[in-house]
């Protein structure tokens, strides 16, 4: 099997440079085009019916009055009477319109009779879920140090004696509400049969996966499915899946024969297309004088919807693992819309709930709480205590922390302003993901690629066209990269940062390959033998000697009358040079806190990044600045609001749910960390680590300014003045 | 933190946001007693619309377009719906998110909040009037300092930067960071949108 490799550091001609998107300019004006933009003669406009009440059963259906609302051509009912609705925003029926308006108009015209029944979506409120036996079976996880112990009885005693024998013990809550996607695009698609076949348009993070869902519902074979998704406006995590409104609108172009347009609207969106669990948390943290975590204690809740879940327990303490430790975790039920996975699941509320603790010992013993960090890498759980060192002395430098540095609290007033430092840690997989490609070289020169991977705006298509390029010595422009379709061979969904890492893996096999092939034509020509060539500045050369070359063109020209067409296939697991997974990273945040108003403000912050092998600098500083700001969004920002007694979501409009603008995120340093060692292991991906510890960080920068923990977040003012009270 | 400042002020009369209100820019004003008839003429779509729909004729991107709507078309579908312009996007109804801004009579406007039939007679600029075969300077630098994820509120965030350096052609940094805050991005571009704007206000 031919050795895949990356070119040795520093000697490649794209990657690791910047490069605008290869559809940067469709974007900018306006031709990209997505499922949403798909407009079709005769299509038909549908909208969903949904249910206002978090918990009921319904009673009755009455279509009649929508039926004859002008312009309506069909209204299709999903539940039926006695079923039991658990969350807002479930769908009730489906009603498809000749126009967009006429559909918005004949959903109100349905009639649902509902029986309510009990409802809770106060997560935040653990006595009040025990109160209304809304609470899960308790999870535990316990490690201590002394391997004699045998039963939880005497692990918790032992935890109980090692708090004791602490220097001291930090105790606290802490906690990040809810928050959804938001993505800008509701989930959604545009369906079309052309005979027997279906072309599904779907805002999707996943072409290849999601053929499959709307085949076997639709009782036809997944030969029979073309998913297509050239753009998307937003997934993070919550577009996976065909869903239950991809496969009705399905359902009604089949019977109607006619396109059909189903976007969620806003609400819907925001009600049941997404959100990330809420997480809260009691602990008590054993310390010794320098600091160190000899002993950690922690109780935990939070809500995923009705199932429960919450946050995983294997986040807390995050990255940090001591060797005592008792994890208690609560799940809490609620009458709220389904969990989906969120960027980095887990790690965000993990990193909030706990580097907020660590930054509470600094401030407690009253040093710095870089120290703090420092002097707990020893405990890291993923072997990376070296790579935070070098990262932690970074940042600290780029933030300027030894001149700012003040003890928590301790810092000048200006006014009703104070300042104040915090930095936080994360750690994420990544990886490659399932790739297969199909590339052509075709006789007069023309390159192509086809995958059936898509690009959510982290810059995909850039990333395939730059490693063939790379590969064969050609321009970015030379190569046509072809996805966002399942009838291109199958890659896998654009999550947890395994999408670079799949691409490129699969991408770089078939153009190694292919380029073997080339150079064995190319060798006969010029006399020599393959293992003397490389490609270079659109020529095979003799390694070195451009005067012993054949140009790319006339290369191809040795292939004969047909393509040549080689396949690249990853399976993530497999033996590789090109990608692995890993990553550390190191965020810092500068803020400023009005001490009358409650505002913070966002002054600084820095964040250095581990990935690996970088393919895209341009796009890869993008996503962390992206990251940051969605961090920034969390930490002070956004929040799932339910109304108690309606268990409505009362911010459910983008007007209502609070997210920064483009002045509130202040200067963001980004320093990307690439030495020899992270080059070497490959791409890893980074959609996911960066967007991990802002909210810690931030929070402990406020807390550090104030002398004030804001115990839950996000910050908003009325938080931050009740913590100063 | 400062209110977010509007680029793009939606409302003008209180009759139109009356009509609009409450039920996504649908609502009961229209009469929809007669037959449904043909709508869309253009791009060669040909959607049976509810009754109500007449032909208009809309000045979009300096050619005048007929385009048949009903009263209660906003702007948006009939650009996106009616001329297949689908660059300026919905987001949020109420304008919010600015993703529909396009230019009418050269100011920032979201059409999500805008009726079709009250643009009869003014000068209606779209994202795509700014491609083409030399985009503009904003559409460059918005490619050259990627300034754009997944791209769905880059079409309205360029018109409103555009829009925006219109008035304030030598616009600071910091006026930049202050007069930007009608457009929501997700992704999390605004930095990257920051840098385009500052270089497109340095450049010209």
């Amino acid at each position: 099997m031919a050795n895949y490799n990356w070119p040795k550091q520093g000697t490649a001609s794209l990657i690791g440079k910047s490069h605008t998107r290869l559809d940067g300019m469709m974007k900018a004006t306006g031709a990209a085009k997505y499922a949403y933009d798909i407009v079709r003669p005769n299509m038909l406009y549908a909208h969903v019916v949904t249910c206002d009440i978090p918990h009921a059963k319904i009673t009755t259906i009455d279509t009649a009055a929508a039926e004859k609302v002008a312009g309506v051509v069909t209204v299709k009912v999903l539940k039926k009477t006695g079923d039991e609705i658990r969350w807002a925003g479930d769908i009730v029926a489906v009603v498809a319109a000749e126009s967009d308006a006429a559909a918005a108009e004949a959903l109100k015209a349905v009639k649902i009779g509902y029986e309510k029944l009990d409802i809770f979506v106060d997560d935040e409120n653990l006595d009040a879920a025990k109160e209304a036996m809304r609470t899960g079976t308790v999870g535990r996880n316990v490690q201590v140090e002394d391997d004699s112990i045998e039963d939880e009885a005497q692990e918790d005693a032992e935890i109980e004696k090692l708090l004791k024998a602490s220097h001291k013990v930090i105790s606290g809550t802490y906690g990040i509400q809810a928050i959804t996607h938001c993505c800008l695009e509701t989930h959604g698609s545009t369906c079309e049969w052309e005979g027997n076949h279906l072309t599904a348009h779907l805002s999707t993070q996943n072409v290849s996966g999601t053929k499959t869902q709307f085949s076997g519902p639709l009782k036809i074979t997944a030969d029979e499915v073309t998913v297509h998704c050239d753009f998307i406006g937003g997934g993070f995590g919550s577009k996976f899946a065909a869903d239950q409104w991809g496969v009705v609108a399905a359902e009604i172009a089949r019977e109607t024969k006619r396109p059909v347009k189903l976007m969620l609207d806003r609400r819907t969106e925001q009600e049941i297309a997404g959100s990330r669990p809420s997480g809260f948390l009691t602990a008590r943290v054993g310390v010794d004088e320098r600091g160190v975590v000899k002993v950690w204690d922690s109780t935990q809740w939070g809500t995923s919807g009705v199932t429960g879940g919450g946050v995983a327990q294997t986040v807390v303490p995050y990255v940090f693992d001591p060797k005592n430790r008792r994890r208690l975790a609560i799940p809490v039920s609620t009458n709220t819309g389904p969990n989906r996975a969120w960027r980095a699941p887990n790690h965000p509320q993990g990193c909030a709930m706990t580097h907020t603790t660590y930054d509470d010992i600094a401030r407690a013993l009253g040093i710095s709480s870089l120290d703090v960090f420092m002097r707990n890498l020893s405990s890291v759980s993923n072997g990376k205590a070296e790579v935070y060192a070098d990262q932690l002395k970074i940042a600290a430098e780029l933030i300027g922390w030894k001149d700012k540095w003040h003890a928590h609290g301790k810092g000048d007033k200006k006014g009703s302003v104070v300042t104040g430092l915090g930095l936080g840690l994360h750690t994420w997989g990544g990886g490659g993901h399932n790739s297969r490609c199909s590339l052509k070289v075709h006789p007069d020169g023309g390159v192509e690629i086809s995958l059936g991977s898509q690009d959510l705006g982290t810059g995909t298509r850039t990333v395939i066209g730059l490693v063939v390029a790379e590969t064969f010595g050609l321009p970015l422009s030379a190569v046509k990269v072809n996805i966002g379709s399942s009838d291109y061979p199958e890659s896998g969904p654009s999550g947890g940062s395994t999408t670079v890492g799949g691409v490129s893996e699969s991408s770089r096999r078939a153009s190694q390959d292919a380029l073997a092939q080339i150079f064995e034509k190319a060798a006969k020509k010029l006399n020599t033998t393959a293992d003397k060539l490389e490609a270079k500045n659109g020529r095979i050369q003799v390694a070195g000697s451009a005067d012993q070359s054949v140009s790319w063109k006339e290369a191809c020209s040795l292939l004969g009358m047909s393509a040549l067409e080689t396949i690249g296939d990853f399976k993530r697991g497999g033996q590789t040079n090109l990608s692995s997974s890993g990553v550390a990273g190191v965020q810092m945040a500068e803020v400023a806190v009005d001490l009358e108003t409650g505002v913070v403000k966002m002054l600084k912050f820095v964040a250095v990044q581990d990935m690996g092998l970088i393919i895209n600098r341009l796009c890869a500083e993008s996503q962390i600045y992206g990251s940051v700001i969605m961090g920034i969004a969390s930490a002070l920002f956004e929040e799932r609001i339910m109304d108690a007694q309606t268990g409505r979501f009362v911010n459910a409009e983008l007007s209502d749910y609070k997210l920064p603008r483009l002045g509130d995120v202040g200067d963001i340093v980004i320093h990307l960390y690439e030495p020899a060692s992270e080059y070497s292991r490959g791409v890893v991906g980074l959609g996911e680590p960066p967007v991990i510890a802002p909210a810690a960080a931030i929070a402990n920068a406020v807390c550090n300014a104030t002398g004030s923990r804001v115990p839950v977040l996000p910050m908003t003012p009325a938080r931050v003045l009740g913590a100063l009270k | 933190m400062r209110d977010h400042e509007r680029t793009s002020p939606p409302r003008s009369g209180s009759s139109r946001r009356a009509f609009l209100k409450g039920s996504g820019a649908v609502a009961a004003a229209t009469a929809l007693s007669t037959a449904p008839q043909q709508v869309f003429g253009q791009g060669g779509n040909t959607a049976v619309l509810a009754a109500g729909s007449k032909s208009i004729e809309l000045n979009v991107n300096g050619a005048s377009k007929m385009v048949k709507v009903e009263n209660r078309t906003t702007l948006l579908d009939a650009l996106r719906y009616g001329l297949d312009l689908t660059g300026a996007k919905p987001v949020t109804s109420d304008g919010s998110s600015g993703a529909s801004t396009v230019l009418v009579d050269g100011k920032p406007m979201t059409a999500s909040t805008m009726l079709a039939v009250e643009c009869v007679g003014k000068k209606i600029e779209t994202v795509e009037s700014l491609g083409g075969d030399k985009p503009d300077a904003v559409c460059q630098a918005f490619v050259k300092h990627d300034a754009m994820q997944c791209g769905f509120c880059t079409p309205g965030f360029v018109v409103a930067v555009r829009a925006f350096l219109n008035k304030n052609p030598q616009a600071t940094e910091q006026q930049i960071r202050e007069g930007l805050n009608g457009n929501l991005c997700r992704c999390g571009t605004y930095a990257n949108v920051i840098q385009a704007a500052v270089a497109v206000a340095k450049g010209g």
